[in-house]
């Protein structure tokens, strides 16, 4: 009796010295993660918006929508921000399962009108070297988005060249960057009509 | 031979023990993050941290661990640790935990660290589990590495790519571009690459230990029968 008793005060002892090293690091660390993540966001959400100033910072106003053509049931955060008290662009979260493997996540900023502004890949987990090519730090085939709208690119178009669409594949890879141009498109779709859920007008 | 014990330990964790090229154990980070060499670095790195907090909290656990609560008592520490390092590495150095992933908090399942925990501290001073611990946590990290700067090499035709991420970004000018990625062995970076490249390290390393033996043996013949 006397031997699990001093047992099971070891593990106790053990248990509780685990719980309070975890709380202090915790504790340390947590206001240094949440910031370092808020900056990265924030900067990463600043490259896909239209030159300032802005009445509100994008983090602000952020809202989760769970929309299927957006990619996700899942809510996904979109960000707004206004200049004179109007909307002036937004940055939708997007996703797709149709890449070579698994989930392509984005976040597509675009202005009022739906002209996009910039694309960003955040994660996925396509072929090192052939389907990463979707990374702007690999290359700026991403960049060919900007500037693109419902209106400059006929609802054909949206596909790699050769489908006879208006972008470029990378040599090799075809899945991704069709993945990713059609998460695009189906988000501009969604966004031309459903513009009024995304802003508060 | 009259090696300190040290220099024994020492020995077996950095090549003839080496738990990345003679034990096998780890295999799973080993292969998945050893594409580029900082990615293997900071796994290394993370690695032999986990292995030296929980070989010398074993150790000096020693004399009031039951054997009954001993496995548990372990996991305990192991899992404490490397929550510890990933949350720390989470605030100052994001964008190598991000790259590392999943495999930062897998290092608590890497068979490493409970087998030295168990096979060594378990039994022995905490000076020694100390030992131990950096010396066979320096044989996984340079394993890691090398194989990391192998694949990296001949997949992208890069050495130390996103070196930034480990020592920020005055450490940027680091990278060398040996040749253009488009030229790289793409295989190299995937998964079966890092079969084909562990594979030849052992090979190497066996070759090298016999012909090492090779070598060294008729000389010992020579000066017994000679001198």
């Amino acid at each position: 009796m006397n031997r699990w008793f001093r047992t099971g005060l070891v593990l106790g002892a053990c248990v509780m010295g685990a719980i309070a090293v975890l709380v202090l690091v915790y504790s340390l660390t947590q206001n240094r993660i949440e910031n370092t993540q808020q900056e990265w966001l924030s900067s990463s959400l600043h490259t896909l918006l239209p030159e300032g100033p802005y009445d509100n910072d994008p983090i602000d106003t952020v809202q989760w929508l769970s929309v299927a053509a957006l990619g996700s049931t899942e809510p996904a955060p979109v960000y707004t921000v206004y200049q004179n008290q109007s909307p002036y662009a937004a940055v939708l979260t997007i996703s797709t399962q149709d890449g070579y493997n698994g989930k392509i996540q984005l976040l597509l900023g675009l202005d009022f009108c739906g002209t996009i502004i910039g694309a960003r890949v955040t994660q996925h987990s396509e072929t090192p070297g052939l389907g990463d090519d979707i990374e702007l730090r690999r290359s700026d085939w991403i960049t060919e988005f900007n500037e693109v709208s419902l209106s400059t690119t006929e609802n054909n178009d949206w596909t790699v060249k050769q489908a006879g669409g208006t972008f470029d594949a990378f040599t090799g890879a075809t899945i991704t960057p069709r993945a990713v141009i059609k998460a695009i498109h189906r988000a501009l779709q969604w966004y031309e009509v459903n513009r009024h859920l995304v802003f508060a007008i | 031979m009259s090696d300190s014990p040290f220099t024994q330990l020492w020995r077996s964790g950095l090549w003839t023990d080496n738990p990345a090229l003679v034990k096998l154990l780890g295999l799973c980070p080993l292969l998945a993050v050893s594409n580029n060499a900082v990615n293997g670095m900071g796994l290394g790195i993370a690695t032999l941290l986990t292995l030296l907090v929980a070989n010398a909290l074993t150790s000096m656990l020693r004399p009031i661990l039951d054997n009954s609560i001993r496995i548990p008592v372990y996991v305990l520490i192991i899992a404490t640790a490397v929550t510890v390092i990933e949350l720390t590495m989470k605030a100052w150095l994001p964008g190598l935990h991000a790259s590392l992933g999943i495999f930062l908090p897998l290092i608590v399942t890497n068979c490493l660290i409970i087998g030295r925990a168990e096979a060594f501290a378990s039994r022995n001073p905490v000076r020694d589990s100390i030992h131990d611990a950096l010396a066979m946590g320096t044989g996984f990290l340079w394993v890691l590495v090398v194989l990391g700067s192998i694949r990296e090499m001949v997949g992208q035709g890069t050495l130390l790519d996103d070196v930034e991420l480990l020592f920020g970004d005055y450490a940027r000018p680091w990278t060398i571009q040996l040749f253009d990625a488009d030229y790289g062995m793409l295989v190299a970076l995937l998964p079966p690459g890092a079969f084909f490249t562990l594979g030849i390290l052992l090979a190497l390393k066996n070759c090298g230990d016999q012909s090492s033996v090779l070598v060294r043996q008729p000389l010992l013949w020579l000066r017994r029968s000679f001198f």
